[in-house]
């Protein structure tokens, strides 16, 4: 279980996602930097009492809705979940009565840290909008640790993000998932063991954003991707070989390679903004071109129409609740998307893409389900509460970690005013692998970023 | 001719009526007759061939009304060729009026119209003067029909967007307003020397000048765009040595000085989900509507995103999480608009004579989980439909039915 490992298993686990680099070798005179570790996390769990919430209604995203139910945590981990939970004499007790409590929420669409607050030039770090295909760039290495809309979205339940590139590009570069603690780094934020996602867009904007050099058309968006991967094929090959048989000098390292590589090896997720529902098929058959799947389609305003496809694929979509309208291939954005979805036997995930939408996903998957609902789709309450807490911890890959609340999960906790699918409810507080993170009636526990300090009236 | 009369009698029985003019009443009638409320209450007679809504267990409340948008003027915002809203190459455009571009085929019209909002203000864009605002009811084939009253105000931006308008510098923009604020009283005083071109020459046209008088005169309010402290002062230091009627809009701040605002006796137009800092306004945060509204300021609240207007309850109902109480947020988006918009005696509350905006609701229309049921705008019952509608029955089963 990775969570035996909060510390021990980062380097290891994000290295699965660093080949080309040969099975570990111990660092010698003669290694080279593949062969060394690649920017690794440092995360440590916050050292923390026990916590048992005691009389709360206990939303679990396992099925279950749990009444007068409680839930012990200690050392990050999960360790009972029920009616009846016998807590350590030095746990502390927290009175649930009249509240709910379910998993942290989690954001597969994020741009906190690259696109930070406030919203200059100077911190506009999420589109390296020079080339359309910038596999080599890394969203971690924009990363702000202080923007001030992290404690925003801690303080709406966040507990972990996927940190995006922006989508000027073709392939815009990788994604970092983080755990959204205080920290002086994004190594100390960077989720031990998760797995890098590759930015890809469809549509308007690579085209808009390129029109003078190319590609200005969807059929040049298509070319860019397949010359982009035929060339990772090669170099994957080249590598894989040589990752074998070790005969010769090692192949050139080349960073916008090794991530569309590791793509073509199952090890990177491919994470596609795309709107249309015929362009998500172009990009179903580009991923059946080249042999690698697409994980979730973000943004997704028609999937509804290909429901039945997405389902079969098992492609995920990050999608709004209700946003439409506001470029020509949103048009035809519909409140229904999710239910429709899940109805076909898709997997939804509500993400924000919005420093302001992250704060409240909670509702806006109560939008999503109730209008789902007042169409006759019978969403459950279960499903909409794994919209953004299970489902996007499968899109990246953690949902044996997170996204739940079962004994031996990371204790991601949050425990809300009122229903968390009522508007009126609020995130009072927020466990992160246990810490509290986040207590809306206590300032000792409402964290704030070096910007904020002194800034604010 | 009976018959036409009768069809336009409809009767709204057994809801909980929220006239948000006075308090709830269980177990009410809503008559409306000819596009208009004619009586409330639990001793209403029914005229004989009204059409009866059964509104037992259902909220009734006004159309709700978002003081902010571009609704009529954008269809897509990120296509130029459908956006009206801003006057390009003037930037003191206050004889702008929006109301010719407003497109009553829009669709987003009924996207937004079912699900409960049935007024919005139609606010143009621009630098220093944007132009005249103008208030639609969404429905309507005709700009005429749509229009209920033009203009609202004149628009000014006082924030960080207006620097450019202003040489680069907050005080130039200041500045900049002042001159032609008096400017505009010259040329009222001097027409004929204007017209014999024996003036200097003035900081905008005639046109924009002269649509300036109504405001400089007190008939007109004044919408001013201002979020940081200091810009809120400044609009509220203008409007008393011009003796303006000033609405404040962003107020992202006013919080910090919600006596002092309440105090000037202005209103603010209030986004309460806006808590994002931004150097226009580091202290914005979600608590601000509900501290203004408990200093004692009128406070309509705002979907600013046009294609969402509809979320407007949302705002609503967050308003409510930090602090507003649920009947000013139910106010800050029927009555006091109205009032604001100086509409306060035909629209915003269920009240005999008002015209007949009016909705009833499954249960509180803050939450989630309520949904629609009818929907009157001016008396006509709306269709619960929309092209978005239209989309999700198409593709409701798979494959779709072309």
């Amino acid at each position: 279980m990775v969570i035996l490992c909060a510390a021990g298993c980062a380097s290891a686990g994000a290295r699965a996602a660093q080949a080309p680099a040969p099975a570990a070798r111990s660092a010698s005179t003669d290694s080279t930097s593949v062969d060394r570790a690649q920017y690794p996390s440092t995360y440590k769990r916050h050292p923390n009492p026990p916590v048992v919430i005691r009389n709360a209604t206990i939303m679990t995203a396992t099925g279950q809705e749990i009444q007068g139910g409680s839930i012990l945590f200690r050392d990050g981990r999960i360790v009972a979940v029920g009616t009846t939970v016998a807590a350590p004499a030095d746990a502390v007790v927290v009175d649930g009565t009249g509240k709910w409590v379910t998993p942290g929420v989690i954001d597969t669409h994020s741009h906190l840290g690259v696109y930070s607050a406030p919203s200059t030039a100077a911190e506009s770090d999420g589109n390296e909008a020079t080339n359309p295909v910038t596999a080599e760039v890394w969203a971690e290495h924009s990363f702000w640790p202080q923007d001030p809309q992290i404690p925003l979205a801690i303080a709406g339940g966040v507990t972990t993000i996927q940190a995006l590139p922006g989508s000027a590009n073709l392939i815009g570069g990788r994604s970092a998932v983080i755990k959204l603690v205080p920290a002086r780094s994004v190594q100390e934020m960077k989720f031990p063991g998760a797995r890098y996602g590759l930015k890809m867009a469809c549509g308007e904007n690579p085209k808009r954003v390129y029109q003078n050099r190319g590609p200005s058309t969807r059929m040049g968006n298509m070319a860019g991707y397949r010359a982009a991967y035929i060339q990772a094929e090669q170099y994957r090959r080249r590598w894989d070989k040589w990752n074998k048989d070790h005969t010769g000098d090692a192949p050139q390292r080349d960073l916008r390679m090794e991530s569309l590589a590791e793509v073509l090896r199952g090890n990177i997720f491919v994470q596609n903004h795309c709107y249309r529902a015929d362009e998500m098929v172009q990009m179903l058959d580009l991923a059946h071109e080249f042999g690698f799947k697409i994980r979730s389609f973000h943004h997704a305003v028609e999937a509804y129409k290909i429901a039945d496809i997405l389902a079969r694929e098992g492609t995920a979509v990050s999608i709004w609740a209700d946003w439409w309208g506001f470029k020509q291939e949103a048009m035809d954005g519909i409140h229904e998307n999710a239910a429709l979805v899940q109805q076909a036997g898709g997997r939804p995930v509500i993400h924000s893409d919005s420093e302001s939408g992250i704060q409240r996903l909670n509702q806006e998957a109560a939008k999503a389900m109730y209008s789902g609902r007042r169409a006759g789709i019978q969403i459950t309450r279960d499903q909409a509460l794994r919209w953004f807490t299970a489902n996007p911890a499968w899109v990246l890959g953690l949902d044996s970690i997170v996204g739940t609340l079962e004994p031996g999960k990371m204790a991601d906790v949050v425990l809300w005013s009122a229903d968390p699918l009522s508007v009126y409810a609020r995130a009072l507080q927020v466990y992160n692998d246990g810490w509290l993170v986040y207590d809306r009636n206590d300032p000792a526990h409402q964290p704030k970023t070096d910007f904020s300090i002194g800034q604010q009236p | 001719m009976i018959a036409f009369l009768l069809a336009q009698t409809i009767a709204i029985t057994g809801g909980t009526v929220y006239p948000v003019s006075g308090p709830k009443i269980d177990n009410a009638t809503v008559l409306i007759r000819d596009g208009r409320i004619a009586a409330v209450g639990t001793n209403v007679a029914i005229p004989a061939g009204a059409t009866r809504i059964d509104a037992a267990g259902k909220w009734v409340t006004p159309g709700l009304i978002d003081g902010a948008g571009n609704m009529g003027l954008r269809e897509i915002s990120a296509v130029q060729n459908t956006n009206e809203g801003t006057l390009r190459g003037n930037e003191v455009a206050a004889a702008f009026n929006v109301a010719e571009g407003i497109n009553p085929a829009s669709t987003l019209i009924p996207v937004t119209r079912i699900e409960g909002v049935t007024t919005t203000l139609a606010v143009p864009g621009g630098d220093l003067i944007w132009g005249q605002a103008v208030l639609i009811d969404l429905d309507g084939t005709t700009i005429e029909a749509m229009v209920a009253k033009s203009p609202v105000a004149i628009v000014a931006d006082l924030s960080e967007g207006a620097k450019s308008a202003g040489g680069g510098s907050r005080a130039g923009v200041a500045q900049r307003l002042r001159r032609v604020f008096d400017d505009a009283n010259e040329y009222s005083r001097r027409r004929t020397d204007y017209t014999r071109a024996q003036m200097q020459a003035l900081s905008a046209s005639a046109a924009d000048l002269n649509a300036l008088l109504p405001v400089l005169r007190g008939q007109l309010p004044l919408i001013v765009v201002a979020n940081r402290r200091s810009d809120i002062e400044t609009a509220l230091r203008i409007a008393r040595e011009y003796k303006l009627r000033l609405i404040l809009a962003g107020a992202a701040e006013g919080w910090t000085i919600a006596d002092k605002i309440a105090a000037a006796g202005v209103p603010a137009l209030v986004q309460p989900m806006d808590n994002i800092p931004g150097y226009d306004a580091l202290g914005v945060r979600y608590e601000n509507a509900g501290l203004l509204a408990k200093a004692g300021v009128k406070v309509s609240l705002l979907e600013t995103q046009t294609e969402n207007s509809r979320n407007l309850r949302q705002q609503a109902g967050n308003a409510v999480a930090y602090g507003m109480t649920w009947e000013q947020a139910l106010r800050g988006v029927t009555l006091t608009p109205a009032e604001t918009f100086g509409v306060g005696r035909d629209y915003g509350s269920l009240e005999a004579g008002k015209v007949a905006n009016v909705v009833v609701w499954t249960g509180d229309p803050f939450e989630f989980s309520t949904g629609v049921e009818h929907v009157f705008i001016r008396g006509k019952e709306i269709p619960l439909r929309s092209r978005q509608t239209e989309l999700m029955e198409r593709y409701k089963t798979l494959p779709p039915r072309y």
